[in-house]
Order: structure tokens, then sequence, then C-alpha cells
């Protein structure tokens, strides 16, 4: 239905089809967590409206605007994909459907999938059928991801795996993982590892949630205990897993580093001091670290503009995922304890919404690789410093 | 709309610029001069003059090339990186954009001159140590024949050889902004040794009298035409500090990859490779900064403010950064006048200064965003 017109006719059509199509419950403007369309078989809407959203915009493809049509997707280009995102902020809206299937194994599939797998796996994302978790790091294989032990043995006719994942988000809401486990344990590290997609329901998988500072607990150990998977889940080569993770690692930088520059649902920060101090700043010092937390703020917000203009226009971006991911979750800290410490004593309380984000974004330095894994890529990678 | 990626003709630009300034001006270029006691080259800026880099944002009619704000922003990027020193940005950037929004039978003759690098002007509003143009206190007096200009200003860049000088003064009918020639009865020029070998001057004025033809604009009225010069300016000198900030580290990258200690290259050390990555990454986000600024000012310079400060501001303390660390990872000789690191840290300061320094951006974006 759309997609194929010029930019500012279809700025139009799209304005009009959100407009006609998304109820007016999902036209809030509220991104924050609990209120997230996670989908798949056991989900439960919180409304009938974020139902009919769901479904609305899967059937034109607008989960998942970029991916071919064929796949569930409106096979938008990048103009039009970023057309569609200001539309959709415009008319307050919420987004339709997030997961882990559109922000990081689609990608991959795309990339590295058979068609048969890209037939099986991709629609149900897009749709929100099918919500997946992402099964990489274990308790011995953190910063050294490439050191996974999960056990994957060729059974003949099927595949067995024993072993443990940790921080495994929302491991027990999902209904599948995608796991790097270990099928060659002779070779060199990197290069006996393959890339595993496994049905949470299939016997031997069990998971226990990990309770966190924050007080939630959206992380989980994921056990494998004799697991038997068919044949024919293994993405990309088998021992060739190492760069399907890699490749899926650059989309969950950039998909975690977005969180800090404001201009994706992030509160302003005049607005903060305004909000918390309605008859004049407590001390300067609060403004001066407001000014300079918003200045970079801005500078890694068009870094992320530019970026994405060279590629539209077809030039090289180079290890930038790693240097969003590196000062975009480093500025995402300062932002929560700017925030934290605008509010004061305000702040302290469990449940008064400040606390809670303010922990939970400590792990954005960790989560999808360190902010010191990051500088050591680009060390090696960009400066070739070794 | 153009976005912030780099055209193909601007790839061009600055490959051009890079050859150029490689063969003519290089480091050794500005050692050299101030070696034999100079701070300005006739010979190279004529030669920038011949490629039309005088009159880069000049409309052609005037004799310019008029090639735009992110070329000239490009241009003082490049120049930035081997420290290429010339009356660029307060004759062409700033200058030019001063008569260019002025009424156009009284400009046009400046721009043509300015084009034709038969005028180098030197834009005067400092009077303490830094930049406050709102506070300007010099004054002119109304005369019979038209004003009588005292004070006295300072940090005057190109001062020491101008032959023009724009003068920020006080009238009674606000800030008015004056076009006088440097020999003028009464200017007393004194050019300072500054620590980046390049030219700044301290001038007196004293009862400087002038006709009513040498306001630029109208009396009371200088920000209009001093305001879209000044973010010319300040944005150029960003783009100078950009380039600055990226030579710095290409060296210091260099040496990592040289130096042997311990028995093994100290590029290979993480605490050297984590801050040298991280300064990496500011430079990207300044790069930005920058050509959003360029780009702003080129598409809608009315809203040019806030990516201009953005860029001042970033650019200023990516430029720190970036010299103190290379000093720093250069160890002892990072320290001798025979390494050209310590050029980069002593311009950097002065760039600094120029035209409102981190504090003075960061307040106006802080303005600009609400804090």
């Amino acid at each position: 239905m759309i997609g194929i017109e010029e930019p500012e006719a279809f700025r139009f059509a799209v304005r009009a089809w959100i407009a006609e199509n998304c109820p007016a419950e999902m036209r809030d403007g509220d991104h924050s967590p609990a209120h997230i369309c996670w989908g798949g078989r056991n989900w439960v809407f919180e409304s009938q409206a974020q139902q009919l959203w769901l479904e609305r915009a899967s059937a034109v493809g607008l989960t998942v605007p970029t991916w071919p049509r064929e796949y569930g997707g409106a096979g938008l280009d990048r103009t039009r994909e970023k057309i569609y995102r200001e539309e959709l902020e415009r008319a307050n809206a919420r987004l339709p459907l997030q997961s882990f299937g559109i922000w990081m194994l689609g990608p991959a599939l795309l990339r590295f999938g058979t068609p048969e797998q890209k037939r099986a796996y991709l629609p149900p994302i897009a749709q929100g059928k099918m919500r997946w978790c992402q099964g990489y790091s274990e308790p011995g294989a953190g910063s050294d991801l490439a050191s996974v032990q999960t056990k994957c043995d060729d059974q003949g006719d099927h595949w067995r795996v024993n072993g443990q994942k940790i921080w495994t988000s929302y491991a027990d809401k999902a209904d599948a993982i995608f796991a790097l486990v270990r099928t060659d344990k002779h070779a060199p590290k990197h290069k006996g590892i393959s890339f595993l997609l496994v049905d949470m329901a299939s016997d031997g998988v069990s998971t226990k949630p990990i309770r966190l500072i924050s007080g939630s607990s959206p992380f989980c150990e994921t056990f494998f205990d004799d697991v038997q998977v068919p044949k024919d889940r293994v993405v990309g080569e088998v021992n060739g897993g190492w760069d399907v993770a890699k490749y899926l690692l650059t989309h969950e930088r950039e998909m975690i580093s977005g969180g800090g520059t404001g201009v994706s649902g992030g509160r302003a920060l005049g607005a903060v001091l305004a909000d918390a101090y309605p008859d004049g700043l407590a001390d300067q010092t609060l403004r001066n670290r407001a000014v300079e937390t918003e200045i970079d703020a801005l500078a890694i917000s068009l870094t992320l503009d530019r970026y994405k203009d060279q590629s539209s226009a077809g030039q090289g971006v180079g290890h930038a995922s790693a240097m969003l991911k590196y000062l975009g979750t480093e500025l995402n800290k300062s932002r929560h304890e700017f925030i934290m410490s605008a509010y004061g004593s305000n702040a302290l309380e469990w449940g008064a919404g400040f606390a809670e984000p303010w922990l939970r974004s400590k792990a954005n330095s960790i989560e999808g690789g360190t902010s010191e894994v990051m500088l050591s890529i680009i060390a090696r990678r960009v400066l070739d410093l070794r | 709309m153009t976005g912030l990626a780099q055209t193909t003709d601007e790839t061009m630009l600055v490959e051009s610029a890079r050859s150029f300034i490689d063969q003519a001006a290089p480091v050794s270029h500005l050692r050299g001069l101030r070696d034999a006691g100079k701070t300005y080259d006739p010979d190279l800026w004529a030669q920038m003059v011949a490629m039309g880099w005088a009159g880069v944002l000049i409309p052609e009619n005037a004799g310019g090339s008029d090639m735009g704000f992110t070329a000239a922003c490009l241009l003082s990027q490049e120049m930035g990186k081997t420290l290429a020193s010339s009356p660029f940005i307060s004759t062409a950037v700033i200058a030019a954009t001063v008569f260019r929004h002025a009424a156009r039978d009284k400009s046009q003759k400046a721009l043509k001159e300015i084009a034709s690098g038969h005028r180098i002007y030197a834009m005067a509003i400092d009077e303490r140590g830094k930049f406050a143009p709102e506070q300007v206190r010099t004054y002119a007096k109304s005369t019979d024949k038209g004003y009588e200009l005292s004070g006295s200003k300072v940090f005057v860049v190109d001062g020491g050889f101008a032959n023009r000088l724009l003068i920020l003064a006080r009238t009674d009918e606000g800030l008015t902004l004056f076009d006088i020639a440097a020999d003028a009865t009464g200017v007393e020029i004194s050019p300072n040794s500054m620590i980046d070998s390049r030219n700044a001057a301290n001038i007196t004025l004293d009862q400087v009298a002038l006709k009513s033809d040498a306001i630029v604009g109208s009396a009371g009225k200088a920000m209009k035409v001093l305001a879209p010069a000044l973010h010319a300016g300040q944005a150029a000198v960003a783009a100078e500090a950009t380039g600055l900030a990226i030579a710095a580290f290409d060296m210091t990258i260099a040496y990592l990859k040289e130096r042997t200690q311990f028995g093994v290259k100290i590029g290979s050390f993480q605490a050297l490779q984590h801050r040298a990555a991280h300064l990496w990454c500011e430079i990207e986000a300044t790069r930005s900064a920058l050509m959003n600024a360029g780009r702003v000012l080129d598409q809608s310079p009315q809203d040019a403010g806030l990516a201009v400060s953005l860029a001042k501001a970033r650019a200023m303390q990516t430029a720190r950064l970036a010299v103190s660390e290379g000093v720093q990872m250069h160890g002892g000789i990072g320290m001798t006048d025979e390494f050209d690191m310590g050029f980069y840290m002593k311009r950097a300061r002065v760039l600094a200064e120029w035209l409102g320094d981190y504090g003075y951006h960061a307040e106006k974006i802080a303005q600009a965003r609400g804090l």
C-alpha cells in the first residue's frame, strides 16, 4: 500500500495511514517498558487497542518497515523509514511491536539465513507471533564472548545441547532462543562456534530469573540439559557462528546506544530542571552539568544522523556501532546520574520512577560488549594499535 | 537538503586543498616564519587568493567563488591540520560575511577588494580577556563631520598586518561597526608576541576622525551585520580546531606505533589504546557537530546560533584533549620545541579564546535548550 511514492507523497500517505489505523489509546506517547508490546505465543495484550495496532501495522509490514515484503516487511528504504518514524513520533504513537527478533535476529537471518529459514522465522517475528531471546553470555564468557562452552554435539539426525547461558533477557517469556554454542572444541575458540536456534519449549530447557539492583528481573539464567535440536536450525555455516554473532552484535549495539541521546524518548534536561526546581535552582553546578550533558547528547545525535546520511550516500561508516555504543551508553549513564541529583531525595523512593531507570542504565555500558571492549575494538580495528 | 555526509564536490575541494597545503604550508612553514621573526607570509596568502579562497563567501559578481559556509569550514579544517598561517578567517570568513550583509552599494567595493586580495581585514571586538561584544566600551562621539572614535582593543587577530580594521564601538545609537584604514590618524597598533606564533595586536584609538560612511550597516545596528559574521567566524574557528585535533591525533597514533619501550610498541598497552580510542570517538562526534554547523549556515543561517555554538564548544574541548593527550603520549619529546606537537597545543589555546570560549558557547547552548 505504501512505500513507492516520492518521499513527500510518502509522508502524507503514511501520516494519513497512521491517523486512520493507530487507535487513540496507542497515541499517548508512552514508551515506558511496562507498555511495550513484545508479542509472542503467550503474549497477553494490555488492551484491545494494543492488539489492533499490532495487527494493522503488521498487515502492511510496518512492524519491520525495512524488511522485504516477502518476509513480512514494508520494503522501505532508509529515507522512507526515517519519515515513517518521524510520523509515528509526530502522532505521538507507540511502536506497534518491539522485540529482539526485530532488532537482532531478523537482521542476522536476512544476512545469513537460508531461504527456508527466512520463510520460517521472519514472518512470525514481523507479526509478533514469536518472541525470541538472546543466548550469548555464559558464566565464564562475558567480555571474552568467544570462549562460550555450551556444548552442541552432532548426533547424526539432530544436535544435542548441554550447558548454561546467563543474562538472557526475558528468557522466561520467550518462545525461542538464538544461542552461541560450541560445535568444535578442538578448533581455535572463534572457529568452533555455531549460531543455533532452539525452541524454549524443548525438553531440557529451563530458566531462572536473576534479581537485579533495580529490583526487576528481566535477565535469566538459561539451562540446557540434553536438549535435542533439529539439524536445520544452524544459521550460517556450522562452526561459522562467530561471523553471525558479530554481525548481530553491531545491531544490538546500535539499539543500546540510542538510549542516551534524548532524541529517542529521553526527557529534555531543561524540562527536568524546570520540573524539579519550579522556584529556582538549588545551585548553578546542576545547570552546568545539564549543559555539558546536553552538548554531548547533541553531538552524538548528530553523529547518528551523519552516519545514516553517509550510508545512504554509499559511504562507509567504519566501526560506527562500537563508537556509538560507547559514547551513547556513557552518556545515558550521565543523564540518569544528573536526573537523580536534580530530584535529590525525591528520587530515592522505589516506585517514584527515577531510581529504577538510573540503576538499569548502569547495565548499558556492560551489555552488548562493555565500554572497555568497545574501546579495544576501536583501538584494534580503526586505529590498528596492537 | 544536503545531509551531513560530505558531497563529491566537497571531497574534491578537500583533496585539492590538502595537496596545496601539504606542499605550500606544512607545519615547517609556520616554524620557519617564527624562526625568522615573522607572523605572516604574503606569498602564501596570495596563492590562496589565486585559488579563490579569499572569495569563498563572496558572490561571483564581486569576484568571489561563492562556495558557501560548509566549504569555508572544510578549507579552515584543512588549514588547521598543518596550522597554515593566513588571514583566511578574519578576512575571507568574518569580514566577507559582514559586507555581504551590508547594503550592496557600499559593500560591493569591499567585497571585490577582499576577493582580489587587496584588502586584509582584522576584526576588533575584545577589550578585556574574554569575548563579550555586548560589553564594548570603545566610544564613537558624534561630531559635525561624522564621528570621533576613542578606546582600546585587545586580541585583534591579524591586526598586525591587516590594512583595514573593523571596529566595534558604541555610539549614542548603540553598538555600531566601523570600517577604517589601519593607518588612519589616531590608530596605534602594537603587534603582540603570541604563543601560537601568529599575529594579534592591541590597538589604541585616539580621537580617530571618521565620516559617517565608515559605518557598516547602520548606526546602532552593528549586530545585524555582525551576528551572521560572528557565526561564520565561530564555525570556521571550530573547523580549524577540529582539523588541528585530527592532525595532533594522527601524529600521536603514528608515534604509538613507532615508539618501543619495555621491548614492545607502546601502542600495545591497553592504557594508551583506550585513551586513544576515546579521543577518536570524541573527534568523530565533533566532526558531526561541525558538519552540521556548516550545513545550517548554508541552508537556514537565521537558525545557526545553536549549531555554531555546539560546534565551537565541542571543537574546543576536543582540541584541548587531543593536544594534551598528544604531549602526554609522546612523553619527553612532546615537550620539546623541536617536535611539532607544542605548536598544536599553543594554537589550540588561542583558538579556544577566539570569538568565545567553551563557557561562552555553553551558555548560548543552555539558553537555546531552555536550561
